[in-house]
């Protein structure tokens, strides 16, 4: 029995601590957001936040999130229930084609521009590296982040 | 058991009505009728005989109205556009839809859009109208797929139709633009009518009819059930595109939201009571069955409930993923073998080789004699080119979720071939295919891939000896290297020119004859042209990739023709541009991508821009490149991209598909291989079968040329013209030409 917060909701998970965090969410709480890619930390579509640092869930130990907080897609909007200003970013992009891997896309611009505020092309290159595209969205991806930034500053005044 | 009973007599009333095969005739049929349970129809019929009622079974609810097949009108005005192809990110739900109310002028911000079930209905309108009214010859058979159904027409025909670049060509114009046209047609008919007023006096907009003389008004749904005891106009006039107020603009796709949120549910994401998880290993070398297998060791791991011998493959079914991968990875497999399980890739294109040399060769394409053309030229230019498999790598690894049980079957996928899929399912589990239903869902990409059901079988058969619900889900190994591969492809080619540069003759030789037929053609006017193919037998199955055969013709031809140009001294582009001076449409792209990518103009140290042009599925799309070769390694910076598909429906959406394309054919020219050892696939996950990432993705500008021609596809025309224009820019820093893709590993230097 693991003991966490997942999206605020404080969850007893009943399976082997050794089991990914990936799959531990996906089975047993029924979010499915978060996407199984390649399950060796290649591709980042499994992205969570554990305690806000993004992390490729599917070579995540369940053990390691034991006592923190984890926060998925679904997770990720406003106190308010509207979007996260990625989100919209993401919406005024059309960013998603396939949007498979767009979860884990999300989680990791997010975790971007809470660290960077105002992230440049070098800053998005190095930490959007790790999540792959394989419908070849960068361009908008990069757009969309910046878009995101530039809300979040006006907002943040 | 009620349940039963209807099915069977069903089953009859069909069998009463005689075989379902008949005669297309030259026009599309549509036909009105009311059916059991006050669901009233105005049906688009394919064949003689109004298939609707079985239509509005499936998709009309208690007071909705099947407005031909396609469309569906509630009394409360809601509107549902009934959309027979899979989302893959294509967003041809989005493209489609807008075809269906630009011609009805339903409206836009209240349509509903469903994707159409797997019934044979769906599957054949859009053809037989495309086909009628485009005049081709209709085979007179029955198709059993809906993607598929494109693809066994293709077939018949000659011609290689492949997933997205299908959908706005075919269902779009063939089915919902009549469709939209027909149904408004019929609505005006019947408020004019109740109004006693003429047709012409009325207008539409926004799914309200108006009379205007007397001021009023009525919606869509209070006319709707009076319009389905109409006869339909069989061939409704459409719009002319000055009048599109939805076609042509940019439309936010309907897809995205629930791409954001993590709401949108792909296959991997199905929900089934009781469901159990499976993974699967199949033969690494394709087509040998298992020899031995050693389960005790993963049976007893907890969480494991059962190991099965499937033959061809091994599959564990557990209470997770995770607990069925680790069981799988601990059992003790044995596979046959056979001569392929030492085959190389050596071996492999050594045999291409052979078969170049000493094969049976096939005339693809022929224009004048080349030996005569050859006489006197003053110069003659020989090369050989090579492109390997290559992996589909759709970002969602292969998945199924199958409850087979009691006579019937349920299934739930991601696939580009519905009702293929449903129908391969009822055969491999001796079901009826009327107690097999399919429930699709969104695709973590297709390109291809999701064409071929094999993994829906195998969930099906894993639910049937295991006796639960079960999602199968394929590691990504396993997804690496049970694909069905774009073929590997050996080329050789020849040409002579005069003493202008210019060419006299065109030769070519290659293995491995796929679709389209026209890929290996070249469109250049070359007085004397000869392609040949020879057969070139595979152990490692093949598949349709993004663009199928105009991947590696695409780059054979737009490489070589870069060869005779700087053979004759010339510019890549000027030298095209003289070839293509009889083809109008070519050039006004060609010239377009120039001006995007700046052609001529000077450029740093270390970098310079390739060219390249490639229609395919009636899209004509020119590349500019600009590369970097300061690293040592090709880095693209830039790409323009001009392409002109006739028209695009959603000009977003039409530039997002050309930066797909780009990116993924841009992947394979510089990562892309999948290679043999032992007979099976060396490359298993994204370490070694690597995907381009935002580090190196070039910045991409796309214009869309707009002219007469019909639609043309999206999803597939970018992929092909990438490859060429990289490899020609990296010859024109560094006098290297690349003959052999990919493009890592081949020491290129940086420019000296
Ligand atoms: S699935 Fe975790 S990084 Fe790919
Ligand atoms: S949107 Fe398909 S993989 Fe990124």
């Amino acid at each position: 029995m693991v003991q966490l917060k997942i999206n605020g909701k404080p969850t007893q998970l009943d399976v082997d601590p050794n089991t990914p965090l990936l799959w531990a969410v996906r089975e047993q709480t029924g979010l499915t957001g978060t996407k199984f890619g390649c399950g060796i930390a290649m591709c980042g579509a499994c992205t969570m936040h554990v305690d806000g640092q993004p992390v490729r869930s599917c070579s995540t130990p369940l053990s390691e999130a034991e006592g923190l907080d984890v926060t998925t897609i679904e997770g990720i909007a406003n106190a308010d229930g509207t979007l996260h200003a990625v989100q919209e970013a993401w919406i005024e992009h059309q960013v998603p084609q396939c949007g498979y891997c767009q979860s884990g896309q999300i989680m990791n611009a997010v975790a971007l521009l809470r660290d960077t505020p105002n992230p440049s092309d070098d800053d998005i290159n190095e930490a959007m590296a790790g999540n792959i595209c394989r419908c070849g969205m960068y361009d908008r991806i990069r757009a969309a982040i910046k878009t995101a930034a530039k809300a979040s500053t006006v907002m943040g005044g | 058991m009620a349940d039963a009973t209807e099915k069977k007599i069903k089953v009859k009333k069909e069998k009463e009505k005689g075989p379902r095969k008949g005669r297309w005739t030259r026009r599309g049929f549509i036909g009105a009728g009311l059916v059991a349970g006050g669901a009233l129809v105005v049906g688009v019929a394919i064949r003689p005989g109004d298939r609707t009622d079985t239509l509005a079974e499936y998709v009309a609810g208690d007071g909705e109205h099947l407005l031909t097949a396609w469309v569906k009108i509630s009394e409360d005005n809601t509107i549902t556009a009934i959309i027979p192809h899979g989302e893959m990110g294509q967003g041809i739900h989005t493209a489609l839809s807008a075809m269906l109310a630009e011609e009805m002028d339903a409206d836009w911000d209240a349509l509903d859009i469903i994707e159409a079930p797997a019934e044979k209905d769906y599957a054949n309108f859009p053809l037989v109208r495309e086909f009628a009214t485009g005049g081709a010859k209709v085979p007179g058979f029955v198709f059993d797929t809906l993607n598929g159904a494109m693809l066994g027409l293709a077939k018949k025909m000659d011609m290689q139709i492949t997933g997205g670049s299908t959908s706005v060509r075919f269902t779009g114009t063939g089915a919902m633009q009549t469709a939209g046209a027909a149904t408004r047609e019929l609505l005006m008919r019947a408020a004019a009518k109740d109004w006693d007023v003429s047709v012409d006096s009325l207008r539409t907009a926004k799914s309200m009819v108006y009379h205007d003389a007397s001021n009023r008004s009525g919606t869509y749904g209070s006319f709707a059930a009076a319009a389905s005891e109409m006869k339909p106009n069989l061939q409704p006039k459409l719009k002319s595109r000055k009048d599109y107020t939805l076609m042509g603009s940019p439309l936010p796709r309907v897809d995205i939201p629930a791409k954001v949120d993590g709401t949108a549910d792909f296959g991997i994401d199905a929900k089934v009571d009781g469901m159990k998880y499976a993974t699967v290993m199949a033969s690494p070398v394709h087509g040998q069955t298992v020899a031995r297998i050693d389960a005790k060791d993963a049976e007893a791991m907890p969480g494991v409930i059962s190991v099965h011998n499937m033959g061809d493959y091994v599959g564990v079914v557990a209470d997770g993923y995770w607990q069925a991968k680790q069981a799988l990875d601990s059992l003790d497999v044995d596979f046959t073998t056979s001569d392929a399980s030492s085959l190389s890739q050596e071996q492999l294109f050594a045999q291409y080789a052979e078969s170049l040399d000493t094969g049976k060769r096939k005339t693809m394409h022929k224009a004048g004699n080349v030996a005569k053309g050859a006489e006197g030229a003053a110069k003659t230019i020989e090369a050989e080119y090579s492109v390997p498999f290559l992996a589909h790598a759709c970002m969602e690894p292969m998945n199924a979720t199958a409850w087979v049980r009691d006579g019937k079957a349920d299934i739930w996928c991601g696939t580009q071939n519905p009702l293929g899929t449903r129908m391969a399912v009822a055969k491999a589990m001796e079901l009826d295919a009327e107690n097999v239903t399919l429930t699709t869902a969104f695709m973590g990409g297709g390109f291809g891939r999701r064409a071929t059901p094999d993994y829906a079988l195998q969930a099906a058969a894993l639910s049937k000896v295991s006796g639960h619900p079960v999602k199968l889900i394929w590691s990504r190994e396993e997804t690496t290297q049970q694909d069905h591969y774009r073929p590997a492809v050996l080329g050789r080619f020849k040409a002579s020119l005069d003493a202008d540069g210019m060419p006299l003759t065109w030769e070519s030789v290659f293995n491995h004859e796929g679709e389209p037929k026209e890929a290996s053609d070249i469109v250049y006017a070359i007085p004397n042209k000869l392609v040949q193919v020879v057969d070139s037998p595979s152990h490692t199955r093949l598949g349709p990739w993004r663009s199928v055969d105009h991947t590696q013709h695409g780059y054979f031809t737009e490489s070589f023709i870069e060869e005779l140009a700087h053979a004759a001294g010339k510019d890549g582009y000027e030298y095209r541009r003289a070839l293509l001076a009889d083809k109008p449409r070519f050039i006004k792209v060609l010239d377009a991508a120039a001006k995007l990518g700046k052609w001529g103009e000077p450029l740093p140290e270390g970098q310079a821009r390739g060219i390249s042009i490639v229609e395919s599925f009636m899209t004509i799309v020119a590349q500019v490149v600009t590369v970097d070769m300061s690293g040592g390694d090709p880095r693209v910076v830039h790409v323009a991209c001009a392409a002109d598909p006739g028209f695009a429906v959603n000009p977003d959406g039409f530039e997002a598909q050309m930066q797909s394309g780009i990116i993924y054919g841009l992947t394979a020219a510089l990562y892309g291989e999948i290679t043999l050892e032992g007979g099976a696939v060396a490359q298993s996950n994204f370490h070694d079968y690597e995907i381009l990432r935002m580090d190196e993705a070039p910045k991409i500008d796309t214009i869309i040329l707009t002219s007469d021609a019909r639609l043309g596809g999206g999803g597939e025309p970018g992929t092909p013209p990438i490859a060429p224009a990289v490899a020609n820019a990296v010859f024109n820093v560094t006098g290297k030409r690349i003959r052999k893709l990919p493009m890592r590993d081949l020491g290129l230097g940086a420019a000296s």
